[in-house]
Parts: structure tokens; sequence; C-alpha cells
């Protein structure tokens, strides 16, 4: 089997994974925001905030898909031929953006969920509802990080 | 770096200047009032919770009235007067509106009215519709349902509660009595629900026929029409019709009374600051002829304070210094940079007593970290520009809104001067547009505007070292933050064990990975260093980690087993440190994900090429997709900027806890009033 397809997969498996992560978790937050702004209004633009932060994952996804499509050549049109070895390496450079998106994508939004409850009834404790989600995308990040670096040294 | 210092103010004075003292203090609003729980029982204590009530009951009407008159006139506000703050009226609030309370007071009671009445009269409404509805399957019948009839005729309508056809109404009664005859039934209606009949018989039969009939179930119409339906129908239209034009009109009275906007809410204010001042009544001390208070003020205005206090009122005041130990409240003084970062000091927790204000130190990193996690020119710049423009434009800008939008001008800065150093001017869209729409050819690996520094997305490894060094600064500015108070509070003790020690636990280490191997192949840099420099940092690693194993535990207990084993325990914290410093490995992971998202909307912008239709498409996703790019990240880096300090930094030195300052004084929520107290 040709490397493009591995490496095709590892670059969908990235973006699919973190996104279902990320619908996820703000599917989740914004059901509870949208219960505070029933009852007040007011506190839209907070609850908004706490709603997207889950929808990082989908984001990180969506980078680590195109600079793994930019690397194979594919956005660029055409696409190079690919080793099966450099493809398999890539596959494996994605799957932490993808797996731990996903995971952290579904956590982040029942944390976030659970912060908008705190801003529905202290809504001057807002900065610190917002740490608790914030904790849990660290390890969005740390993968990101880690596919990130892995990408960029794999020489296609 | 200050607190601003406090002292306690003790005021006592005549009953007969009581009004003026605490209004003038008010306005002053310069003194938290605290009651001394212990001296209560010498004096007597005045219950005010009746009074406060009845003038928060005032508030609450106000802002009731306020509330219909947005409804129905809704006020034409741009998002910027929120920016606007309150606007300022020359007087004083017990003067001006004082004297004419009673009649904003009407005013607001009679808004209240118009919109009661106007839900009368929509319920009005609600209900002559749901008649209306009922009515819908007698709509055939064209006499009234208490039709008594006619001498030898009778009639009766009403309902079966299932369908059937004129044939099998009929079969009914055949069926049972095939003999009655003189009889005439019509369907007005039928649904899945029903079968709605009308019957004309002669009255001999009217009592055998509804006796067949409600075997099946047949019940007279409940509704005791004296009109025929139409009728009926016709004067509930009429009802609504009058209501309608009733609600119109009350709409109309209601939308008139917008100018009155501006009196309810100083009526609002007024009532509001009067609630405050009899709260601050309730915290004074009592007794027929005088009265005492007690609370906090700050230092640099309890001079002056006691010699208006003095002179005016002739009142008796005495100032002390805060005694060791008790938690006075806290009020934050800062230059005009470090200032702004105080709401993100305050959302953490202000300092407890003998804890130093960590903002101006804090907010100088916040401003670094935040500009390296965003790191793109003309998002820096764009940020920037609308802050400042906005604290030019809006002088009187709430405090806080103030604080933190001066905070995002400082990080939009930051944000312009690494975009700098990195070379990203909203990504990469210089390149794209000169290579798409200008046709000049970029060799690979070379851009436009060159970075000033290196390009992160070529040189990953090297932004991830320099973010662990920074991060590295970062933590140990916390603990120098820590050794500082130590010294402060001469537990000398403490600044070495706690601090010293840590200090040469992890720079031994650092300087014993920096020369290794690994070091060389993850970052490709080789460091040579001496043999004498590798002992020298071993040796400090080793004693700094002896001297925690020995001495972590010391307040813990005497025997030595026990104080090693917490030695042991505490000496575990270096993993602490380890994922402290891997931490900030988010500066480089936010600061790309800002650079390949913008690229990856500068490459979908260009793909059309270079034609008219090209360059339009490429303006739109180039304005839709940049606008998102920098709100989310934005957004993200507002967040791990937070964490950074909240828990990496904060977490080597700083508590928080303390109280803040709440001064007894005009606290409105529409105006401002400044002039002149009068009497």
């Amino acid at each position: 089997m040709n490397g493009l397809v591995w490496a095709l997969a590892g670059a969908v498996a990235a973006a699919a994974l973190a996104g279902c992560g990320s619908a996820f978790g703000v599917g989740v937050a914004g059901q509870a925001a949208a219960g505070v702004v029933t009852e007040d209004p007011s506190r839209f633009a907070k609850v908004l905030l706490l709603q997207l932060l889950p929808g990082t994952q989908g984001i990180y996804g969506l980078l680590v898909a195109f600079v793994t499509l930019s690397r194979i050549g594919i956005l660029g049109g055409g696409g190079v031929d690919v080793a099966l070895t450099t493809g398999l390496l890539i596959f494996a450079a994605c799957l932490p953006t993808g797996i731990v998106g996903l995971i952290s994508g579904i956590y982040q939004g029942k944390t976030a969920a659970a912060s908008i409850g705190i801003v529905a009834r202290k809504p001057d404790q807002f900065a610190k509802a917002m740490l608790f989600p914030a904790m849990v995308e660290t390890y969005a990040i740390l993968a990101l990080l880690v596919t990130v670096l892995c990408l960029f040294s794999i020489p296609v | 770096m200050a607190k601003e210092p406090m002292r306690k103010i003790e005021l006592c004075a005549r009953q007969d200047r009581r009004k003026m003292i605490l209004e003038r203090l008010q306005e002053l609003g310069c003194v938290e009032i605290r009651p001394e729980p212990e001296g209560a029982e010498l004096y007597e204590m005045m219950d005010v919770s009746g009074a406060r009530n009845a003038f928060q009951k005032k508030v609450n009407r106000a802002e009731q009235a306020l509330e219909i008159l947005e409804q129905y006139a809704p006020e034409q506000r741009s998002l910027f007067q929120t920016l606007a703050g309150k606007p300022v009226l020359a007087g004083s609030f017990y003067s001006g509106p004082a004297e004419r309370r009673s009649e904003y007071s009407k005013t607001a009671e009679k808004l209240i009215r118009l919109e009661e009445e106007l839900r009368e009269q929509q319920t009005l409404i609600r209900n002559a519709k749901l008649r209306i509805d009922e009515l819908q399957p007698w709509e055939k019948l064209d006499v009234a349902m208490t039709c008594p009839g006619t001498r030898r005729c009778s009639f009766f309508a009403g309902m079966f509660p299932a369908r059937y056809t004129q044939e099998e109404l009929l079969a009914f009664v055949t069926e049972k009595k095939p003999e009655l005859r003189f009889y005439e039934l019509q369907i007005l209606y039928t649904s899945a629900n029903g079968t709605w009949t009308a019957v004309v018989c002669i009255r001999e039969a009217e009592e055998e026929l509804k006796g067949i009939f409600r075997s099946h179930g047949f019940s007279g119409s409940p509704q005791l029409l004296t009109l025929p339906p139409a009728e009926e129908e016709q004067r509930l239209w009429q009802q609504i019709g009058n209501a309608e034009e009733r609600i119109l009109l009350l709409e109309e009275q209601i939308r008139e009374m917008e100018e009155e906007r501006e009196h309810l809410r100083l009526l609002s204010d007024y009532y509001r600051v009067r609630a405050e001042k009899y709260e601050a009544l309730g915290f004074l001390s009592q007794t027929r002829e005088v009265f005492a208070l007690e609370g906090y003020v700050p230092a640099g205005r309890a001079e002056d304070l006691r010699k208006e206090l003095t002179e005016r009122f002739g009142a008796t005041v005495e100032l002390e210094d805060i005694p060791e130990g008790e938690q006075a409240p806290v009020l934050l003084r800062n230059n005009r940079f470090a200032r702004t970062g105080e709401g993100v000091l305050a959302s953490f927790g202000l300092p407890k007593a003998g804890e130093t204000d960590p903002t101006a130190v804090m907010t100088g990193f916040y401003v670094f970290l935040f500009g390296l996690m965003l790191a793109d020119a003309a998002y820096g710049a764009i940020i920037a520009a609308a802050c400042g423009a906005a604290l030019l434009k809006f002088p009187r800008m709430e405090e806080n809104l103030r604080k933190s939008l001066g905070l995002f001008f400082w990080c939009g800065l930051s944000t312009l001067f690494w975009g700098i150093l990195f070379g990203g001017y909203f990504g990469d869209a210089p390149d794209i547009i000169a290579g798409t729409f200008f046709g000049v050819s970029i060799p690979e690996g070379q851009s436009v505007i060159p970075a000033l520094w290196f390009v992160p997305l070529g040189d990953p490894m090297r932004l991830l070292m320099y973010s662990l060094l920074f991060g590295c600064i970062h933590l140990f500015t916390g603990l120098g933050i820590k050794g500082y108070l130590c010294i402060r509070n001469r537990d000398y003790t403490a600044f070495v064990c706690d601090v010293i020690f840590w200090f040469l636990l992890i720079l031994g280490l650092l300087f014993l990975l920096i020369p290794s191997s690994m070091f060389a192949s993850m970052f490709g840099i080789r460091v040579s260093v001496s043999p004498a420099f590798s002992l020298i940092s071993g040796g400090m690693a080793a004693g700094g980690a002896l001297g925690i194993l020995l001495t972590a535990g010391r307040r813990k207990g005497k025997a030595w087993g026990i104080r090693l084993a917490l030695g042991a325990y505490d000496l575990y914290n270096v993993t602490g440190w380890l994922s402290d410093i891997l931490s900030y490995s988010r500066l480089l992971a936010l600061g790309l994900a800002t650079g390949v998202i913008a690229s990856v909307v500068n490459q979908m912008g260009s793909m059309f090429g270079n034609s008219v239709f090209g360059v339009l498409l490429f303006l739109a996703v180039f304005a839709v997709g940049h606008t998102f790019n920098l709100a989310i990240n934005l957004l993200g880096a507002y967040v791990h900027t937070c964490r950074l300090q909240y828990v990496e930094f904060f977490g080597k030195f700083y508590e928080g806890g303390g109280k803040a300052f709440v001064p007894f004084a005009l606290n409105t929520k529409y105006v401002d009033m400044k002039g002149e107290h009068q009497k």
C-alpha cells in the first residue's frame, strides 16, 4: 500500500477525532449555557466564552490536518510519492492530536458546563470558572505539540 | 508593587451631626465602616433593616418602571455606549433628586400601572381567542344554544364523543325505537374527537331521544350561549378589537413617558444611595447623645479626613495603625502600567496580610507571555489600536473595564513586538499576496518581510527551548519573591530551606542537563563545559537535595525518621517543577496555532488565483477568516496566560485571600453626581 494513504488517513483521523471531541464538548457546554441565558440574558457573553473553550481541539485537529496535507503535497496539487514507512510515521504522528483531542474535548466540555454553573450563581468568579476547563485543555496542547514536532522532523 | 497602607479610624460625634457626617463620608468614599463585634453590648445598634428594605423596594420599583420603558420604547444604544461610563451631573444626591423624588416616584408608579392594564388587556384578548376556538364547531348553528323551541317542538344540541355519520346516528334511534318519527337531526361539525349535532323534535319525543343518544355518550353543550354562535363570535371579535385599540393607546402613553427615563434613573440611584446609607447606619454604635463609628481609611487620606471631620463637624477622630496579624481590607496601588493587571490579580485573590502585592511583576510577565502566544504583528496592531482608541475616546469608562482594556492595549503592543520578531503579519499574508497577485516568486524558506529573529514554523525546537527558558525565568522570579517575603518577615530559616535549597537543586539540575547529549540531540545545540563546571552543578544539585531532605520536615516533628520521610516527600516536588516548566511549551503550541491557522486562511483565500473574482474572494475569506482566528486565539492567549500566572507562577509564592477595600460611598448604577455638598 502506498504511504500516501497512511499519511492522508492520519490527517483525516486528527481532524475527525479532535473535531468530534470538540463538537461534543461545545454541545454539552452550549446546553448548560442556554439554560443560564434563559434565566439571565445579560450573562450571554460570559457563558459564550466558556462554551467556546472546548472548541479548540477541533481547531488543533484542523491545524494538524493542514500541516500534514501540505507536507505530503496534496494541498499544493498532485501529491508527492510518499514511502510506506514515511506514511506510517506521519500517521502515528497524527494520532496524539486525534485521540487526546477526542477525549479532552469531551471532558473539557463537561468541565465547561460545570463552570457555566459557577457563572450562573457567582458571575464575579468568572476568571476562576474559566480556569477549570483550561486545565483540561493543557493535554490537548501537549498532544498538539508532540504531533507538530513529529511532523516537522519527519523527512518527506 | 504595593498595597496602599491602611489605618484604623475611630470617630465619635454628637447625634445631631450624624446625618451630615454620614453624607459627607459617603460622598468622599474613602472609609470602610466595620463594626467592632465586642463593643456591641456597650452601645445600642440601630435596627435599620426595615428602612433599608423600604428603600430597596423603591429601587426595585424604579427599576421595574425602567424595564417597562425599555420594553416599549427601547433606548437607541450603540455598542460603544457601554464603554462610555456613567454621565456626571452637578449637585448632590441629597439635594437635587431628593426634592423631586415623590414626583419621580409617581411617574414610576404610573408606568407600572399602565403596564398592568396593558397586561390585563392582553389576557382579555387571549381568553376571547380561546373562546372563539371553542365556538368553531358550532359555527353552522344559527340559533342560540339555549333556544327553547316552539310550543310543540323542542330543540337541543350537543356532542357525541366519536365521529359518526348522519346514517349512523339515525340508526341509533331506529334500532331502539323504530316508532319515533317526528325528529330531525343535523350534524354541525365532525372531527376525530366528536360529532357536534343539533336536534329538533316534537316535545313528547325529547326525553326518549336524549336517552338513546346518552347511551352513545351524547352530552349537551356546556357553554350555554344566549346568542347564536356566529353573533357571539362577532361580539368576541369586537371585544378583541377594542382591547387592541386600548393596547395601542396604552403603548403610546408609555412611549410618551420616554423622557422620564433619566428621571427614573436618578430616582433609582437616589434610593440606592439612601439604602446604602441606612446600611452604614446599622453599623454605628449609638447612645442618645453621641454615636461612634469604626473603620478603615487609606493612610494617604487619613490626615485630611481627620482635619475636615474635627473642624467642620466637631467630631473626635482617632487614627491608629493596623495591629499585627489583623486582616485589613486591601486596596492596590500601582503605577499606570501595572495597574492594568489588577483585575487579573483580583480574580485570583487579593494579597492577604503579610503578602506583598505581585501585580507589577505579574503584569509584566502577563504582557510578555500573552504576546508570545499570539505573536502576530498585524493582530497585535489591531488589538492595541482598538483598545487605545477606546481608552482615548471614553475617558469616563468604568474603572475595571478601563483596566482590562489597558491590559489588552499593552498585550497588543507585545503581540506586535513578537510578531515582528517572528515575521508574522496575518500569518504569511505578505508572501501569499505577493506571490498570488503580484507574481513575485519567493524562494523556499524566504519571505517578503523577513523575521527579525527567526520563523517558529521553520525551527520549532528553537522556540520550544526559549519557551522553557522563559518559563524557568518566570518560575524563578516567583521563587525569588518568596525569598524576598521570607527576608522581609525575618524568617531566615525559611529563606534558606524553602528558597535557597530549591534554587540550588533546580539550577544544578538544569546545568547538568544542558551539556548532556540528550539536550544536544533535542535542540541541536552542543554546549561544552569544563569538568569543573559539571562538578559544581552536581554539587549544587546534591547540596540542594540534601538540604531539602533534612529540613523540609522541620516544622512537623522532632523525630528524625518522620523528618526525613517528610523531606523525601518534599523532594518529590521536583516532578512538580518539571511539569511546571514543561507547561510553558504551550507558548510554542499556541504561537504555532495562530500562525498556521492564519496561513490556512490565506491559502484558502488565494485558491482562485489572480482575477477579479479571485481578489474579491480573497478579501472576503481574509476578513472572515482572520476575524475568526483573532477571536479564537485571543481567547486562548487570555485563558492560558492566566493559567500560567495562577497555577505555575502564583503556585511558587502566592496564596491570596485578602478582602477588598469596599468604602462606604455613592455606589450608583446610572449617574455620578459631583459638586458642593449643600445643606
